[in-house]
């Protein structure tokens, strides 16, 4: 079972790069940051000359032609070309580069949690699971980007750059991670009041554990058989949560909400705002709005204790 | 001949009873002033219940103030549970019977909205621990 890091390891970092493309941008990000202090330095340093009291006069034409527009040239055009050079070597975005066998998997953003598909060529099977995306280390995957309302952007610093999803348009990332890990993200473009609370997480497993992963989400939901979360499978129904969610193999084709068919699986509920358990399920479905406000899952109403503890249980028990 | 003549006596006798009254008085109102001391968990950290307490989320539910984040409404408060007579209401609340409470709520009072949320005993008791040092309602 993947862990989410301790408090000791960054959440999420452009300063802790784990996949070859983050490790150039966090590269442009030093190097940039520090000619910038240099430059600022030398500017400060000459100021400081050119206050004192008895300075000797100055040739303005050689500091002009030299300081103001040699020197910036040489740099400028100096750090120019060793960021096109660093820039060339990023991985080549596209889905043509791909293995034929490799997962197709699609992101659709949505007001505010991400919508997560995978298409397996090789055996055909179709899963959905959301917030969090599973890849396997070492290997370069593409992920199709979109969007169902408005703009909205995937950031994940320890992996990649930013990529905008916007609705209607068909962008997408490719990234890999070479460390396995879990790595953060979150929405980059001001998407509505809880973007802020918009997050996930990329889970980047070992090969043969990424497989199992894979061929645990394709299964359809476990018939749970203790009796609270098989009383919670009836909550589920008596509360309408299918009017919005889908379970598969229980009731199908409503994807207004996340996918739960495997919702217990997951680290965390409501965009990387509660780790999955029992306690926070039961918390999230009894008032969402208190958590997330403007979210647009209603509160459970008039549910009583033990039910609201069942239907908690069921989901946690979605694995 | 005594050691002290009387009147030399006496003056000892009601220096001593005036000392030992002064000891008792000052003994006595450290009983009754300053902080009231917060119930003790044997074998209970609170620096490592309060870790627990962020790491379960418990803020998902209630409201405690100490806690980043936790302003959960589902639940009542837990700024002031150190001070409280009961535990949901109906179970006294005290040391042992908290670390049941938290973890197996609803064998303890059925019906409750609060789930089992698979915390091991020591892990309670650190909560617990924690939970009795939060004593001033915000």
């Amino acid at each position: 079972m993947s862990r989410m890091p301790t408090s000791s390891e960054p959440l999420q970092s452009v300063l802790h790069p784990a996949g070859a493309d983050a490790e150039i941008i966090g590269q442009f990000a030093w190097v940039l940051f520090g000619a910038g202090l240099l430059i600022f330095l030398a500017v400060m340093a000459l100021l400081g000359l050119s206050l004192r009291r008895h300075a000797a006069p100055l040739r303005p034409g050689l500091w002009i032609a030299g300081g103001g527009i040699a020197l910036p040239v040489l740099l400028l055009t100096g750090l120019l070309g060793w960021s096109t050079w660093r820039s060339a070597q990023l991985v080549p975005q596209g889905s043509a580069q791909l293995a034929g066998n490799a997962p197709a998997i699609s992101v659709t953003a949505r007001m505010w949690w991400w919508e997560v598909r995978y298409h397996d060529p090789a055996s055909g099977r179709e899963i959905v699971t959301a917030n969090e995306i599973r890849i396997p280390v070492g290997r370069t995957v593409y992920l199709g980007l979109n969007a169902a309302d408005v703009i909205h952007s995937l950031w994940v610093p320890a992996l990649a750059g930013k990529r905008d999803m916007i609705p209607g348009r068909v962008t997408g990332l490719t990234l890999r991670a070479d460390k396995p890990g879990v790595y953060r993200g979150q929405c980059a473009e001001y998407c509505g009041t809880q973007h802020a609370h918009m997050a996930l997480h990329v889970v980047a497993l070992a090969p043969a554990e990424f497989e199992a992963w894979l061929q645990n989400q394709a299964q359809p939901a476990r018939t749970p058989e203790a009796a609270l979360p098989l009383r919670g499978r009836d909550v589920f129904f008596e509360q309408r949560c299918q009017n919005c969610h889908t379970i598969r193999g229980v009731v199908a084709s409503n994807s207004l909400g996340p996918d739960l068919t495997h919702v217990g699986s997951r680290l965390q509920i409501g965009a990387g705002l509660l780790r999955t358990h029992s306690g926070t399920l039961a918390g999230w479905i009894a008032d969402p709005q208190a958590l997330k406000p403007g979210v647009f899952m209603p509160a459970a109403s008039g549910i009583d204790g033990e039910s609201l503890r069942a239907l908690a249980a069921y989901l946690e028990h979605l694995q | 001949m005594p050691i002290l003549s009387d009147p030399l006596r006496q003056t000892v006798r009601a220096a001593l009873v005036a000392g030992l009254s002064a000891a008792l008085c000052m003994a006595l109102l450290a009983g009754c002033g300053g902080k009231p001391k917060e119930k003790q968990v044997p074998g209970g950290d609170a620096k490592l219940g309060k870790q627990l307490v962020t790491q379960y989320q418990c803020g998902a539910c209630h409201k405690i103030s100490d806690v980043r984040g936790a302003a959960g409404e589902v639940g009542p408060s837990l700024d002031g549970f150190g001070k409280l007579s009961y535990i949901a209401t109906i179970i006294p609340n005290q040391p042992d019977q908290l670390i049941a409470w938290l973890v197996n709520p609803p064998a303890m009072k059925p019906g409750t909205a609060m789930p089992a949320m698979g915390l091991t005993e020591q892990e309670a008791r650190h909560m617990a621990a924690y939970l009795y040092t939060l004593r001033s309602p915000k």
